[in-house]
Formats: C-alpha cells, structure tokens, sequence
C-alpha cells in the first residue's frame, strides 16, 4: 500500500444470512482527502463505515487504514480512526466531561484534561460541562460526540449521517470542526443523505448502490447530481 | 489493567446517580428471604436444609437483575459500540464489565446476608465469614458467565427474556456448588467442602477464560 493512502479496501463483501449488505467494494483514499459517500437507504454505507472501524467484520476481502490491515491489527488501526454515528456513543448518566475522561482513560490518553477542555471549548460545551447529558438534546448530543471522535487526535475521521437532526447552529459548528480538520491534514470520510451538505468540503464523492459503488468522481463534476438523481432519488421513485 | 479500571469507575459512577443496579438486587434478595421466611414454619423444620437454597435463590436471580441493567447502561445510546471502537483487546472490555458486575452483586449480598443470618438465627461468627467466602466464589462464576451473555442477549430481540433463559441453566452448577458448601458451613460439616469450592474456583476460571477468548466474537456482528 503506498505510503499516501490512508485508506484502501479491496473487494470488500459482507453478507448478513442471505442478504448481501456489500458486494465487493473497492476504494482507495488519500490522506487529507475529504470524501463524500452518497446512497439510498440500505445501499450499504454504513456496513462499509463500520467494516472501516472495525466495529462490523467482512466477510471477504481486505482493508488497511493508515496501511494496517484491520483483521489483522485492529488494535492499532483503532488508534486512528475517529467513528461518529447517528448516536452518540455516550452515557447519558455522566456528564461531557466524565464521558471524555473516561474514553480518554480507554484511549490512554495521558494529562487529558487540558485537552477535554480545548475541545469542550471547541464544540461551545464548556459551560455544560458538568450537566448530565441525559438533558442535552440532539444537537447537543453530537457536538458531545464530535468531541469524543475528536479525542485521541485520530488521522481518519468517518462520520455516518453526522448532519441527522442537527439544528442550523449545530451544523454550523460540525462544519468548523470537519473544515478545521481537513486543513490539518486529516482524512474525511462522510456519509450523507443531503448531497449539499456532503458535498460542500469534499474533495471526492462516490455513490453506493446495492452493495457496490457505482459512482466516483469530484464534487465539481455535474456527473455527481446525475448519478445521485439516478440512484438516490429513484431509489426512492422505486 | 487501566480500561478494566476505567469501566469499573465509571460503572460506579453510573450506579451512584441511578442506583438502579444494586437496589433492584437489593429489594429482589430481601424480598425473596422474607417470602420464605413466612411460608417455613422456623420450628417445623431443619433451616439448615432449606436456608442455603432459599440464599442462592435471592443471589442468583437478584444476579440477572443487576446484570439486565447493566446491559441496559451499554445498550442505550449504543455505549457498547463506543467500547468496541476503543483500541484495546476486546477480553479487557469484558473483564472491565464482569468486575463491575461482580462488585455490584457482592455489595447487594453483603446486604443481604446480615438479614439472612437474622431471618435464620444465626450468629455473627466466623460461619457468617464463611458464607460470605462461598458468596465470593459463587457470586465471581455467575458473574464471568452472566456478563458474556448479557452481550450476547444485547443482541437478541427479547434482551430481557434472553439473559434469564441463557443464564439460569449455565449456572445450575455454580448455584448446586454454592448450595452445597453453604448447607456445609450452616450445618458445622465442613469435611469435603474444598471439592465443592474447587469446583466453583474451577468454574470462574474455566468461564473467564472461555468468555475473555470469545468475547471478540460475540460482540462483532
């Protein structure tokens, strides 16, 4: 795997019974790329997502990320992967500061205090820092979970359907962090519904279908509005 | 040790704002003791006979309350996916869970005993120490075994129904043990009760290896 790429699957598949959620995705992407993943409903966004952060395992097929192959490593791909998903992750009894100390603890993050502030400060929480998170709404919610991605520095962002419930403002403040990272060099990965919004920062865009990408170009492309007309908006037709 | 650490503390923090976990156990044990107390007759019979089955009633089904909610806490928001994404090998994730399991299930019996000894007249002796000794070893087995199967029942349809209907047969043996040794300490016989406490620190072992190998597995989908 050459050296720039942070992340690379080859002929990914996984099936569930018999429901076939990947039919062989094959991707590379560059580090500090910004891409935008498009598809309908089960299209399988989110099955290769979690495949990227080992949460889901393939059934066939290889992926490195930061060139380490996650079947193999999986340990160590973890520590640089940053996964968001439409929840949050986070425990609803302790409050954001308690939930980043204690995932700091599980990262190994030594004198993580400084840091849980910065980014409390970042994702504008710092004045509910001690609030239960049993009382933020959605919004809140996942400017907590930014933070939380944001934590053990990682160098591949995956972000599944980040913008989902969002208010104006916490859009806002998603889009700061995602554009902040993307100028450090971070590597983007996003899956969106919305192809304005995941469209706005990303440098590549590609579009799954039943399992399999079929469609892969720049955001500038019109081929891009083409090819999410025709497989998202009638997926929907359909 | 830093992640098992790490979720114990935080497990102890959950419960200290919810006190969801050892309350339940708590009013599950006391309740159960105090139902058998009355349907005994206390001069009818022997206690010594029926009052070791009668406890490891109370612990071992006060146990699958305390370890419902503690899936519970993972489930909700999706917790244990944000475990799962944490660099760390998958086994000290489960041993986190069984020690804050196991912590939260002796401190409900360690209630629960003192009442125990009461409702039966006993004394505070060193018997009381002995049982609290089988309730360690008894209580650490249901845990190792309780806490895999509460992730895997966290995948199931019927979680709640799930863990009971997995969890009651696997530890037939520990709770047989346990019963055994308890009967032994109560009734001052305690020639041959090492084969019955080598057989519940058999079990714990052979559980939290078996459960630390295939834990990976069973919280991959």
């Amino acid at each position: 795997m050459p050296d720039t790429l942070a992340l690379e699957s080859e002929d990914i598949r996984k099936t569930f019974g018999h429901f076939t959620a990947l039919a062989g995705v094959t991707l590379t992407v560059k580090r500090g790329e910004f891409l935008a993943v498009f598809g309908r409903n089960g299209a399988g966004k989110t099955t290769f997502l979690k495949i990227a952060a080992t949460l889901v395992r393939h059934t066939h097929g290889k992926l490195r990320v930061e060139g380490i192959d996650i079947r193999e490593e999986p340990e160590k791909a973890r520590r640089h992967i940053g996964f968001l998903s439409h929840n949050t992750y986070l425990y609803r009894d302790l409050s954001p500061v308690e939930n980043l100390r204690f995932f700091s603890r599980l990262y190994g993050i030594p004198d993580s205090e400084e840091r849980i502030m910065a980014l409390l400060d970042r994702v504008g929480l710092r004045r509910r820092a001690a609030d239960p998170v049993r009382a933020f709404s959605r919004g809140l919610h996942q400017r907590l979970g930014i933070a939380r991605v944001m934590l053990h520095d990682p160098s591949v962002i995956m972000l599944d359907e980040p913008y989902t419930g969002l208010d104006a403002n916490a859009v806002e403040i998603l889009n700061q962090i995602l554009d902040q990272a993307a100028a450090a060099g971070k590597t983007i990965i996003l899956t969106s519904h919305d192809l304005e919004q995941g469209l706005r920062a990303a440098s590549r865009a590609v579009v799954i279908d039943r399992g399999k990408i079929v469609f892969e170009g720049s955001p500038k492309d019109s081929a891009i509005r083409d090819a999410y007309a025709a497989y998202i908006r009638v997926g929907v037709a359909r | 040790m830093k992640p098992v650490t790490a979720i114990i503390f935080k497990d102890i923090v959950i419960e200290m704002r919810s006190k969801e976990s050892v309350s339940s156990m708590l009013m599950f044990g006391v309740l159960v003791l105090t139902i058998f107390s009355f349907a005994f007759e206390p001069s009818s019979i022997d206690r010594s006979l029926i009052a070791p089955g009668i406890l490891w009633v109370a612990f071992s089904f006060a146990a699958i309350l305390g370890l419902n909610r503690s899936l519970a806490m993972e489930i909700d928001n999706d917790c244990l996916q944000g475990l799962l994404l944490a660099p760390l090998d998958r086994g000290d994730l489960y041993l986190g869970k069984v020690a804050s399991n196991f912590t939260f299930m002796m401190i409900a019996e360690l209630i629960v005993l003192p009442i125990f000894v009461i409702f039966n007249n006993l004394k505070f002796n060193l018997q009381f120490l002995e049982i609290a000794g089988v309730a360690v070893l008894g209580t650490l087995a249901i845990a190792a075994i309780g806490s895999i199967l509460s992730t895997i029942s966290a995948n199931t349809r019927m979680k709640e129904v799930m863990l009971p209907v997995l969890q009651i047969p696997l530890t037939v043996p520990v709770v047989i043990a346990s019963v055994e040794a308890t009967s032994m300490v109560l009734s001052g016989e305690t020639k041959g009760i090492s084969s019955w406490l080598y057989l519940l620190a058999g079990f714990s072992i052979v559980y939290l290896i078996v459960s630390y190998l295939v834990f990976e597995f069973v919280v991959e989908e």
